[in-house]
């Protein structure tokens, strides 16, 4: 199969849902001209005229905007270079998209995209590398995809474009240039549902955006020693799926859940008290959180590394839940 | 001014008519609140209806509007539901919102109420998501939204109009100027005299207008919009008038000078239509009479709708956060 980068998976996703609705319009800061900072909006100011607005850097507006478009029935998807930025978009985001379809008792329909880029690992410091992927989550109304993979990305885009909830679509940067597999065919990936991105036995492991990658790695090196280890990736944060991994824990009964935004509070604490309280007696071993630490990203290359979890981090958590 | 004359005596008194709902609507509230029967924030607009009727008189039905906390009026001047917006905020669930949203979420999309905004300042980039639409679809359509002087000092006010004038957007920004944002006077929150001011930095025309003059307020609007509809981009016009009952329903206005309330009752913007009809004989008494009595008819049969409405049920908390296939 082909291989094509995260970055131009999200244009396809964005060209080809361009080219059969001309109902939908995307706006951000550089994604005309430019063609996005990180190329994903590429060539589409030129194919679809009037549809790709360059704004000004003014994220409350853009936010609103592309609210106050969904709600009057233009889909729209809007960029935000780093989502950190989107803080200053969270009143239109969280007070008016994410709650308007149920203080209007159920009159609006909001499709609306909020896509942005997210975490750390380009020595960019602490206010352009957060992961606010549970920020998001913990509104009611909002939808929210965190994707590791091309293929994911492609195909959970499509299905975010299509949907009539909000989304708040967050694209790890440091995959933005890797490859992957994705077909040359149209497809799209549902909302809400995880992918078992390698299947195991011995010991569950719940993964999002970069630290799948991390995961997988580890469950190849331990498979070499005759450990088992299932990844999972919800790729969508909210809603969650909850059956996949309650029954992988099920049958693995033990619970790792790693993730790059800081632990205290994070998803891994909310997976971890789902699996409690729905797979309590399964479990042979206490569940474990392999998170960032609690701190804002630093510049330094060699901190900003050891902000996040590494392998290693991951493959200690692992071999102790096997004692 | 010469607009009067082009105003039918049908367009004047159901101008006049209107300004009584929404006065009726909002008395009829403050008792309500008092009973309990209406509870929660509650913002009137009882002395601005000149500004709601006039700018609204010159919309069609698939223009839209974007309000504010203090809304009601515009909502019903823009073909709210009536019934609807009253059992709203008895709390019903036959509300315009399900019993869900109340007052400062009033919304009817049938006619283009895209909703009131209990965010102060978050409505500018709402129109200007709706003018997009409109522009985007290639549809002849303007969005006019409504907000007070405290949102004139948000971001989200700078950031609206700047894009709004860069994309030429049909979209007419309304400043009410009451005066007050909450407790703090317009004096003590803004340095300049005028908020229209601010247009010519964004780059469109900005006009201020007496808000409580319904014959200004429709020209002035009228021409807003006629230059949104024709592609021409946003206005800012701001409307000077005054909250006869502050900021919220029940505050006490203590920071309001003395006489400054009673100056400004003589300013009355029903009363100012009122002795223009008399005057020019375009009604007689008998007719103002009879419009002012069916005006409270609309609204008790408003109310008795909303008494008769059930409350929602346990289950409805769950219902309509997310959109379902």
């Amino acid at each position: 199969m082909r291989q094509i980068t995260m970055a131009e998976a999200i244009n396809e996703a964005l060209r080809e849902e361009m080219r059969k609705d001309p109902n939908i319009f995307i706006l951000g800061e550089e994604i005309g001209l430019r063609g996005g900072a990180f190329t994903c909006t590429k060539g589409l100011m030129e194919e679809f005229p009037g549809r790709v607005l360059d704004t000004p850097i003014s994220e409350s507006a853009i936010a609103g905007a592309a609210y106050g478009a969904a709600l009057t029935g233009t889909k729209a998807v809007a960029e935000f270079m780093f989502s950190d930025f989107s803080f200053i978009a969270m009143d239109q985001i969280i007070n008016s998209a994410a709650k308007s379809r149920y203080m209007f008792g159920g009159q609006a329909t909001i499709p609306v995209v909020f896509r942005m880029s997210s975490g750390s690992g380009r020595q960019q410091a602490a206010q352009h590398s957060q992961s606010l992927e549970v920020l998001y989550a913990h509104i009611p109304g909002l939808k929210v995809i965190m994707p590791s993979t091309p293929y994911d990305a492609k195909g959970l885009l499509k299905a975010a474009i299509n949907d009539y909830n909000p989304v708040v679509f967050l694209e790890p940067r440091v995959l933005y240039f890797k490859k992957g597999e994705v077909p040359e065919q149209e497809y799209t990936i549902p909302i809400g549902k995880g992918d078992i991105k390698r299947s195991g036995e011995d010991v569950t492991v719940v993964a999002t955006g970069v630290m799948v990658e991390r995961s997988l790695a580890v469950a190849e090196k331990l498979a070499r020693e005759g450990i088992s280890v299932e990844v999972i990736d919800p790729r969508t944060i909210r809603p969650l799926d909850t059956e996949l991994i309650v029954a992988s824990v099920k049958k693995t009964g033990r619970l790792i859940v790693v993730h790059e935004a800081p632990r205290t509070y994070g998803m891994a604490g909310e997976i971890i008290a789902l699996v409690m309280e729905q797979a309590f007696d399964y479990l042979n071993a206490p569940p474990q959180r392999v998170a960032g630490h609690d701190v804002p990203i630093p510049y330094n290359r060699n901190l900003e590394r050891l902000a996040i979890p590494l392998e290693e981090d991951i493959e200690a958590v692992v071999r102790k839940s096997l004692k | 001014m010469d607009v009067t004359t082009s105003l039918s005596k049908e367009q004047l008194t159901k101008m006049y008519y209107d300004m009584w709902i929404i006065r009726n609507f909002e008395e009829n509230l403050l008792d309500l609140y008092q009973k309990n029967l209406a509870y929660g924030g509650m913002h009137v607009s009882v002395g601005e209806e000149a500004i709601a009727v006039g700018a609204c008189a010159n919309l069609k039905r698939e223009d839209t509007i974007v309000t504010s906390h203090r809304g009601h009026g515009h909502c019903i001047a823009k073909g709210a539901d009536l019934k609807g917006m009253m059992a709203e905020l008895l709390a019903r669930k036959n509300g315009l919102c399900k019993g869900k949203g109340g007052s400062q979420h009033i919304v009817d999309m049938s006619v283009g109420v895209l909703g009131a905004q209990g965010i102060v300042g978050a409505g500018c980039g709402i129109a200007v998501g709706s003018a997009l639409s409109f522009k985007i679809r290639g549809q002849k359509n303007v969005c006019v939204n409504f907000f007070g002087d405290g949102a004139a000092n948000t971001g989200s006010f700078h950031e609206s109009l700047n894009m709004a004038a860069l994309y030429s957007l049909p979209v007419v920004f309304i400043c009410e100027n009451n005066g007050y944002a909450v407790s703090t006077s317009f004096a003590r929150s803004t340095k300049i005299d005028k908020i229209s001011v601010r247009a010519g930095s964004y780059g469109m025309p900005g006009v201020t207008i007496d808000g409580n003059n319904i014959f200004e307020v429709y020209k002035t609007v009228g021409e807003a919009v006629e230059r949104a509809r024709q592609g021409d981009g946003p206005t800012l016009i701001e409307a000077v008038t005054y909250r006869w009952y502050g900021h919220y329903v029940g505050d006490p206005c203590t920071y309001r000078p003395p006489g400054e309330l009673e100056r400004w009752k003589e300013k009355d913007p029903i009363l100012f239509l009122e002795k223009y009809l008399l005057a020019n004989k375009l009604c007689c008494q008998e007719e103002i009479d009879g419009l002012k009595a069916a005006a409270g008819k609309a609204i008790a049969e408003a109310l008795d709708y909303a008494l008769a409405s059930p409350e929602p049920e346990p289950a409805d908390l769950f219902t309509d956060v997310y959109f379902e296939k």
